[in-house]
């Protein structure tokens, strides 16, 4: 009985947080049908720091811009740097991890060594590191957040082939005198898919929010860019006079994220229930 | 320590300690040769301008000040050599001291992370301790909604909301600063920083202690009829503790990244506030020598984490 109640609230994570991301990518996908106004162009200054009311439902920033379009515009930066360097992270992390797996010896001793030096580097740090190097904008945060968060995907693919090259289909493909490449890519890899997407999901919040947090330091997607993190470090100067502006797009990074965690549990519940690790 | 020899335990530290010595070099070296390989123009930066009136023959003089007329090894081992001696460089624009400029921002930044840590520890291990003991009811449910939001809650806008709400609407604590280091101008930075590590602790105590209640330690201690305020105490909250403790070493480093965006935002003088200003001035050395005291820091915690950890729990082999 117990049993079965948690596994419905299991998959109640699983619905909301779908549903959630769904949203998320509908709302970037079609930004210029869903926002009333241009986000950069219109620039209403008559009516410049304005509470929500009915034309702007969200109200507006200082600048006379209306804060609902351009957070449903944010919605494609946040999203194509959660869903980009991610991608990034997990192709650097499963092709290091299966090779390692697979090869072991010195390659593996290098490969983990490495996954552990990463690991010792706060991602945030690193991240503000290179963005330090390479100046703000999209591509160098791509860039900043691709190569720097490969170490989880790399370990759990790791450890996945190291268990998956025991069993007996990996054997019988031997057996049928398949190459390493070939079973590598065509056996392995298909049945290890759920623990990886499982990290993956969970690498693209946490992308999201590192995102956030450079733009809020200035770093990130430059003005005028409608960018959630960005938004709300031009919006802190304006706490005491127009706190609405610091709501909304705090509320859009919040949403988006939670999401996209729960969406991780829960299916890191259905794929992969021996895993109880976390991350941020 | 249950009847380990003080030699055998000092010998494991001192080993642990050894392990330590290549993961800084490569760290050092990755962080070198990352912010050191773009063009020199850094001896513009020193130059003071980066307009083209500057005298060359200045710009060669500031070259060899900073030592950037070496080739990269060569820089890389003088700037290992001066690390050793606790030397983090000179600053491209204060013509100071790195490491004296440092030294005046660790404290700050480590009562911050010491702070936010007491915070999450006394908050979040008793909530996921609770939580894992009545499953289900309205505490477990209440306590893992707010879990999971807390680690999905961007820190700077929890940090402009409680701002808003603590410092603006309701003048309880100062906006932002360090004033004079009284507690009232800590707890809303602390909080903010600690709050994304409570929420992981409460999470990870929750899972370690409904694990451990289906041992079979717990079964038979049951069934001797122990008390399940003993249960609970011995076996119990040990057992889990020192499950919780490895995560919570581990994640330290994400709490001490956050420092940056943290103080940057109550605008604290810590660490991480000079990392992001020395960013925006372009000034390395300022940069390299706050993110290796970052890192330092979290492998420091690790370290301190592990040896805690032989100390807790006796199972530990001091290999």
């Amino acid at each position: 009985m117990k049993e079965a109640f948690k596994k419905i609230r299991r998959q109640k994570n699983l619905m909301v947080g779908g549903i959630i991301a769904l949203l998320v990518v509908a709302m970037a996908v079609f930004s210029p049908w869903l926002a009333p106004f241009h986000p950069i162009d219109h620039a209403d200054l008559m009516h410049s720091e304005e509470p929500p009311n009915r034309t702007y439902l969200f109200g507006t920033d200082n600048q006379g811009r209306d804060i609902l379009s351009r957070v449903i515009y944010g919605s494609r930066v946040s999203l194509s740097v959660g869903l980009v360097s991610q991608g990034l992270n997990s192709l650097i992390g499963i092709m290091l991890g299966l090779t390692a797996g697979f090869i072991g010896k010195r390659w593996d001793d290098f490969v983990m060594a490495l996954t552990n030096i990463l690991l010792s580097i706060p991602s945030l740090v690193f991240a503000l590191a290179i963005m330090a190097v390479l100046g703000p904008g999209l591509i160098n945060i791509f860039l900043a957040l691709g190569f720097t968060n490969w170490a989880y995907s790399c370990r759990i693919t790791r450890s996945q082939v190291l268990f998956a090259r025991s069993l007996d289909y990996v054997m019988a493909a031997r057996a049928l005198g398949y190459g390493q490449v070939r079973i590598m890519f065509t056996q392995i890899l298909p049945n290890i898919v759920g623990p990886i997407l499982v990290v993956a999901t969970l690498g693209v919040a946490g992308a999201i929010l590192i995102e956030a947090a450079l733009s809020f330091l200035g770093l990130g997607v430059q003005p005028p860019t409608p960018s959630w993190g960005g938004m709300l470090s031009q919006a802190r100067e304006q706490l005491f006079t127009a706190p609405w502006i610091s709501i909304f797009p705090g509320l859009a990074i919040f949403v988006t994220v939670l999401g996209l965690n729960l969406l991780g549990d829960g299916l890191r519940d259905i794929l992969d229930p021996h895993t109880t690790r976390q991350r941020r | 320590m249950r009847g380990v020899p003080v030699s055998k335990m000092l010998r494991f530290a001192l080993r642990r300690i050894l392990q330590f010595i290549p993961t800084i070099l490569a760290i050092t070296l990755i962080l070198f040769l990352l912010l050191n390989i773009l063009p020199g123009d850094a001896a513009l930066v020193a130059g003071g301008a980066q307009d083209k009136g500057v005298d060359p023959r200045y710009l060669e003089e500031m070259k060899k000040l900073w030592g950037l007329d070496q080739p990269l090894h060569m820089r890389y081992l003088t700037y290992l050599k001066n690390l050793a001696q606790g030397d983090l460089g000179l600053s491209y624009l204060r013509r100071e001291k790195v490491s004296t400029l440092i030294a005046s921002r660790l404290w700050p930044t480590l009562k911050l992370a010491l702070v936010a840590m007491l915070i999450a520890v006394g908050i979040g291990i008793p909530l996921g301790f609770f939580s894992a003991l009545r499953q289900g009811s309205w505490l477990d449910t209440f306590s893992m909604v707010g879990a999971v939001s807390g680690v999905s809650i961007p820190q700077f806008w929890l940090g402009l909301l409680l701002m808003f709400f603590f410092a603006v609407k309701l003048p309880l604590f100062p906006t932002s600063g360090y004033g004079d280091g009284a507690v009232k101008h800590i707890l809303l930075p602390a909080f903010t920083l600690g709050v994304g590590y409570m929420a992981l602790l409460a999470r990870t105590t929750r899972a370690a202690v409904v694990e451990i209640l289906s041992t079979d330690y717990i079964r038979t201690a049951r069934a001797k009829g122990l008390s399940e305020l003993l249960i609970n105490r011995k076996h119990v909250f040990r057992n889990a503790l020192i499950l919780v403790l490895t995560t919570a070493g581990l994640q330290f480093g994400s709490l001490m990244g956050h420092t940056v965006v943290v103080e940057k935002l109550f605008s604290w003088p810590g660490i991480g506030s000079l990392m992001v200003d020395s960013i925006f001035m372009r000034d390395i050395p300022i940069t390299q020598g706050c993110v290796l005291l970052l890192i330092l820091v979290f492998l420091l915690v690790n370290l301190a984490v592990d040896l805690l950890y032989a100390v807790i729990d006796p199972r530990v082999e001091y290999r």
